[in-house]
């Protein structure tokens, strides 16, 4: 037909693009082999740049050239006029832009940069960060551009302000961005500095509300966007506790003394050194936790020299230092007491707020407020829901109990993928209420029964607990963290589906254990119960292994210092 | 030049509008041999778009109407054989109406006749060198057509080109001698003597009272080349036809766009901006966080609005005014969504009209930038110049100034043979394409023409200001009156490359119920006001002033069937002249709807083959030069060419 283009078949094109590829893996094959041997053989000249510049230029991920181009200039800086290796480093940051263009997202590119970059005597950083403008203008979520920003800020001392309105202009343009949220997160705290006296990593009232305005704005456009959730989370977050010793407990009877941490330490040698005082006089102890593992732990223990416990003496001043921070406790023991105690309270401290801050409440009332509004639009928003129950922990844990409860129902039912890290963080939750309410009632029994808990959690919290009530659950298993409960005379875990107590070992004062209607397969599942030495009655009815024959004759040889078990 | 036009094409096309030129490509780039014609002397009929003196030459062309005349009717008649019978063509288009032009800057004679010397500077650069890409003066047509013609014929002899470019630069020399006198009179044409009077004591006064911040008409006619004045008034939706087609075919090579920055709203008297995407709703200061939800939801449930028909079911019969009450959108929004987003003020439509237009609206957002919208540059006009382009380097032919006197019908078969053109030529082909507006009163005595009102205004600054003076910005006015048409305001920055610099191109449309300036002055007197001595107190100035302003209805015939043309052939096709939407769909449906029809099978628009793919032949060189054209790397083929790209990131 008149004026028709012919045209090469696709065949034909196929062909064509073979032949075409073959040549070119040909060439960067032959390219790559010569590098290795010229490396091999230490000529480490220019023509080695060039050759890698050639296999580079259309890959530039391949490390080992980027390290052998490393090799290359090292070796040609003592070479060279200074003159002549400006030159070079001048090409050579050229010819790494033109790889970025390549892959802008090339860990081995972005890190020779920072490399020579930081080799330089006067580097260039204005322009540096007007290429990692250029970048973040393509894509505003390269986090590899992020990352090399943050090195050149930091290198150039870019005043924190300017790279804080950096960040502003790309959330403006689009707020689903990790990169620039986070980079907020660590500038806002060097612009504002705590002062000396408050909190640590908080930032003013003032600037948190701009903060909180902003991210609102975004999870109100769009909540389902996580990056402001997170942000959110942040900004309402309170810093790492200081180490503290939370607990100190002296029993007589034991011969033993007992602390329990703010975050799990390593007592021992070459790490934290745990002082024991004993009437002003320091002691040899050997430190160990209740598992005997040594692992680092919340609960660590130790057993007393016997001299410290004389009778004669109207009482005993114990004192447990922490040497790295300073943190100590002290109590005394009186004579004719069996035990003596130092704790915070869980009330007073509000040691269980750790998900939010202590912030004035005001703020986040409005906060949840706010929240509360958008979950009326969004009834089915899970960022939203989990954002109300830590607003309501964080204000009064007790008061909301009843609504945390309701919201954790619906959050479960939008977000069923995640139910049982809901389940787990509820049964904290409820946890840490029962803890609350013990407290306030002054006593040392806990009662967790009928609550659907699926985990324990905060048992270092319940050093002191002497009757502990877990019946009628979802727990699974009695975890080893148990045996932080050196107190506990009485403990009832009916009607769950226990299937082992691992966690109930070395119980000092356990004389009761009721685990009925639970999941025991095996008889050897009680063998832990043997390290309790005063256990007196056990009560296993309902359980797989009562089903096996001469289950009571075996348990008897089980466990020969229990006086009565109920199969 | 006419005399050694061949005598033989496939397709004839008459007229060089957006769906004729859309045709031409597709034609020529499945191997047609096609000649493309115009009467006029420029691209694009009602599409084009003119320089400031190329309007003015253009209204003046339209008041003088009547000088084309009986001509040489006998010539032709001569030509139709016994078996055959002619179909006069149209001799003068009567598409545009009630011209009203008003001039409010003052004037200054001295720099006229300074500008009068640039103008023919110009004009010797033009006629040695190309045009540059940014002059795209009725000059650079003239050259640009010129360069079309040395595309399509490259073996035959450079004379013919050079022939025509000259023609072309005596029509430039016309249009100056228009504008010369046009400056003696002191006020260019105004079509009531009112006006006239009205102006002039204000243009006196002006005269000596130079300012720096003041515009004057000369500057205006100075820098008339700065301008590129659309006749009709679009833009193009990011995820419309007009933009498939144009990557789709690669035509998009051949021009370059810009986003339209701005969705605005008038309500209570205020212009506001509309936040319409993601990152404008988040930025937004006007909106409460509540709103900034009701809005987001709701444009989120209409981006699949048919997924939950429960929501909307029982409003299906109300206007979707009402249904938005429904939707517990506070006032200010649901303003925003019936008129800046959805576009559809009318109390006429239907919720599902306006869910419709919300989702095409949501969904053109984002592909280029954060409104729905592209702005070609230099104006709409490039738009059917692009593809005529296209057409030209896959060999089809081109002549304006061309006019058709009749085509020719064979009384046995009712199918049209040839065209006689305005030199007796006789041409044949085996289709034939008509834009409507050549049609005679008599094939068109059956239709009602529907008419849209235009109103071109150049400004002195923007209806909004904010910081960035630069903004292309789209504004709907819903109706004044329950019964009027919402208006649909455009409004041009310089860098757009339709205005000079310090000025504001305003472009008005809607629907024809009365004259232009009937229709579209209220609207104008809400917005504007006009640029006078009065206003001495500039601080506390608001409104933009108007320097110049200029009314006219333009036919619509977009809604015309075939079969209400009286008398044509079955190889006749008709195409339309513009239509009021404010996208190019119309266009491009009709365009492939006809191109289907001549030829079904055919593919509409191919992409042009790989340079490297395509097999060349020695003996046919035509095609081997067409290529070059084609691979030419283009320096204003930039924003379209991946878009998709964009949105990967």
């Amino acid at each position: 037909m008149h004026g028709r283009l012919k045209v090469k078949t696709s065949e034909e094109q196929a062909e064509a693009k073979r032949i075409e590829r073959e040549q070119k893996l040909k060439l960067y094959q032959s390219a790559t082999q010569a590098v290795f041997q010229k490396r091999q053989a230490g000529e480490l000249d220019e023509s080695v740049l060039d050759l890698t510049s050639q296999i580079l230029g259309a890959n530039p991920d391949f490390a080992t050239l980027w390290n052998c181009r490393r090799e290359v200039l090292q070796q040609l800086e003592t070479q060279k006029s200074p003159e002549e290796f400006a030159a070079l480093v001048k090409a050579e940051l050229g010819f790494l832009e033109t790889c970025l263009r390549v892959n802008p997202k090339s860990y081995g590119t972005w890190h020779h940069r920072c490399w020579l970059l930081s080799r330089l005597p006067e580097p260039n950083w204005a322009r540096e960060l007007e290429l990692c403008a250029r970048f973040l203008e393509v894509d505003e979520r390269n986090f590899h551009c992020w990352d090399y920003r943050r090195f050149v800020a930091a290198q150039a001392a870019v005043p924190p302000a300017e790279e804080l309105a950096f960040t502003d202009s790309l959330i403006t343009r689009n707020f689903s961005n990790y990169s620039s949220w986070h980079y907020r997160s660590c500038l806002l705290p060097q612009l504002h500095p705590p002062p000396d006296s408050g909190p640590q990593g908080r930032l003013p009232e003032d600037v948190l509300l701009k903060e909180l305005e902003l991210v609102q704005n975004a999870f109100f456009t769009d909540p389902n966007d996580q990056s402001a959730w997170f942000y959110h989370r942040w900004l309402l977050g309170r810093a790492e506790p200081q180490d503290a010793l939370r607990c100190l407990h002296v029993s007589r009877d034991e011969a033993c003394v007992t602390v329990s941490f703010s975050r799990p330490l390593l007592v021992g040698a070459g790490s934290e050194t745990l002082l024991l005082i004993v009437d002003a006089s320091p002691q040899a102890v050997e430190w160990r936790t209740p598992d005997g593992r040594n692992r680092p732990s919340l609960v660590w223990l130790c057993d007393l020299p016997t001299i410290s416990l004389d009778d004669q003496l109207s009482q005993h001043a114990f004192r447990v230092i922490l040497t790295t921070s300073d943190a100590q406790k002290e109590c005394v023991l009186l004579k004719g007491c069996k035990e003596a105690w130092s704790r915070d309270s869980a009330t007073d401290e509000q040691l269980f707020r750790c998900e939010l801050s202590v912030e004035k409440s005001t703020v986040l009332q409005s906060e949840l407020e706010s929240c509360k509004e958008l979950q009326e639009l969004e009834p089915e928003n899970k960022w939203c829901l989990l954002t109300i129950i830590l607003l309501m922990r964080a204000l009064d844990p007790l008061l909301y109990e009843k609504e945390t409860l309701q919201y954790f129902q619906t959050l479960k039912a939008v977000d069923p993928m995640r139910a049982t890290y809901l389940d787990d963080l509820r049964s904290k939750f409820l946890l840490e209420n029962s803890v609350l309410k013990m407290e306030y009632a002054d006593v040392r029994v806990l009662h967790l029964a009928h609550k659907d808990l699926t985990a324990l959690c905060h048992l270092e919290q319940l050093l002191l607990v002497t009757h502990l009530d877990l019946s009628h659950n979802r727990l699974r298993s009695l975890p080893p963290a148990l045996a932080a409960l050196r107190c506990l005379e009485v403990l009832q875990a009916n009607d769950n589906a226990i299937e082992s107590l691992d966690g109930v070992t070395n119980l000092p004062r356990l004389q009761e254990l009721s685990v009925c209607n639970n999941r025991l397969q095996q008889p050897a599942a009680l063998q832990p119960l043997a390290s309790c030495p005063r256990l007196a009655l056990l009560i296993v009815q309902g359980n797989p292994l009562c089903q096996a024959a001469g289950i009571s004759e075996h348990l008897a040889e089980l466990l020969p210092s229990v006086s009565s078990i109920l199969t | 030049m006419a005399d050694s036009l061949p005598t033989e094409f496939d397709v004839i096309i008459i007229g060089t509008g957006l769906p004729e030129s859309i045709l031409a490509a597709a034609c020529s780039r499945s191997g047609q041999r096609v000649l493309h014609v115009d009467s006029k002397s420029y691209y694009g009929g009602n599409w084009a778009s003119f320089n400031f003196s190329g309007l003015l030459s253009w209204l003046k062309e339209y008041q003088q109407n009547n000088d084309t005349g009986e001509e040489n009717s006998a010539a032709w008649q001569d030509m139709i054989h016994n078996t055959e019978e002619a179909i006069p063509l149209q001799r003068k288009d009567e598409t545009i109406q009630h011209i009203e032009v008003f001039c409010y800057a003052s004037e200054n004679m001295d720099e006229n006749t300074e500008e009068v010397n640039s103008f023919q500077e110009n004009l010797s650069s033009a006629s040695n060198t190309l045009p540059e890409p940014l002059d795209s003066t009725c000059l650079s047509k003239a050259a640009h057509s010129s360069n079309l013609s040395s595309y399509e014929m490259p073996d035959k002899d450079d004379s013919k080109s050079k022939g025509e470019t000259s023609a072309e630069l005596t029509d430039a020399e016309e249009t100056l001698e228009k504008e010369k006198n046009c400056g003696d009179k002191t006020c260019i044409e105004t079509v009531s003597d009112e006006d006239k009077d009205e102006n002039k004591p204000l243009v006196e006064d002006n005269t000596d009272l130079p300012k720096k911040s003041r515009i004057a008409y000369s500057q205006i006619v100075k820098e008339g080349r700065r301008f590129n004045i659309d006749l009709i008034s679009k833009l193009l939706y990011s995820q419309g036809l007009l933009i498939d087609l144009l990557i789709k075919s690669n035509v998009s090579r051949y021009a370059e766009f810009k986003n339209v920055t701005r969705i605005l709203s008038f309500r209570e008297g205020k212009i506001e901006q509309v936040p319409c995407s993601r990152a404008d709703v988040f930025n937004s200061k006007e909106l409460t966080m509540i709103e900034k939800r009701m809005l987001m939801k709701f444009l989120t449930f209409c981006l699949d609005y048919e997924q939950h028909p429960d929501e909307y079911q029982a409003f299906v019969q109300s206007s979707f005014s009402e249904y938005l009450k429904t939707k517990k959108l506070t006032p200010n929004l649901q303003h925003y969504i019936l008129h800046s987003i959805s576009m559809t003020s009318e109390s006429s439509c239907t919720t599902l009209d306006g869910l419709k237009a919300t989702k095409k609206f949501l969904q053109c957002l984002g592909r280029f930038g954060n409104t729905p919208f592209l702005f070609p540059l230099y104006g709409q006009g490039e738009i059917p110049q692009c593809f005529c382009r296209m057409c030209a380097v896959f060999g089809g032919i081109y002549c304006l100034r061309h006019k058709i006197q009749c085509l020719v019908i064979d009384k046995e078969s009712r199918r049209c043979n040839a065209v006689i053109d305005h030199l007796g030529q006789r041409i044949s082909a085996k289709y034939f394409i008509v834009e409507d507006s050549y049609l005679s009163e008599e094939t068109c005595s059956n239709i009602h023409y529907k008419h849209i009102s235009r109103a071109v205004l150049i400004t002195d600054q923007s209806v909004l200001k904010i910081d960035s003076d630069q903004q292309i910005s789209i504004l709907t006015v819903p109706p004044v009156e329950p019964a009027t048409c919402a208006v649909r305001v455009t409004e041009l920055c310089s860098s757009s490359m339709t205005c000079m610099k310090d000025t504001y191109l305003v472009h008005l449309t809607c629907s024809s119920s009365k004259t232009a300036k009937e229709d579209l002055e209220p609207v104008v007197k809400m917005l504007f006001t006009p640029y006078t001595e009065a206003d001495t107190d500039e601080g506390e100035l608001k409104k933009p002033r108007i320097l110049w302003a200029l009314y006219f209805n333009m036919r619509d015939s977009s809604g015309v069937s075939r079969t209400s043309y009286k008398g044509l052939p079955s190889n006749v096709y008709v195409c339309s002249g513009p239509d009021c939407a404010l996208g190019n769909d119309h266009a491009v449906k009709q365009a492939e709807t006809l191109f289907q029809e001549i030829f079904p099978g055919e593919e509409f628009c191919p992409p042009p083959p790989n340079p490297e793919d395509i097999i060349f032949d020695c003996e046919d060189k035509q095609p081997e030069s067409s290529i070059t054209n084609v691979n030419e790397p283009s320096e204003e083929s930039q924003t379209l060419e991946n878009p998709e790209e964009h949105l990967e990131n």
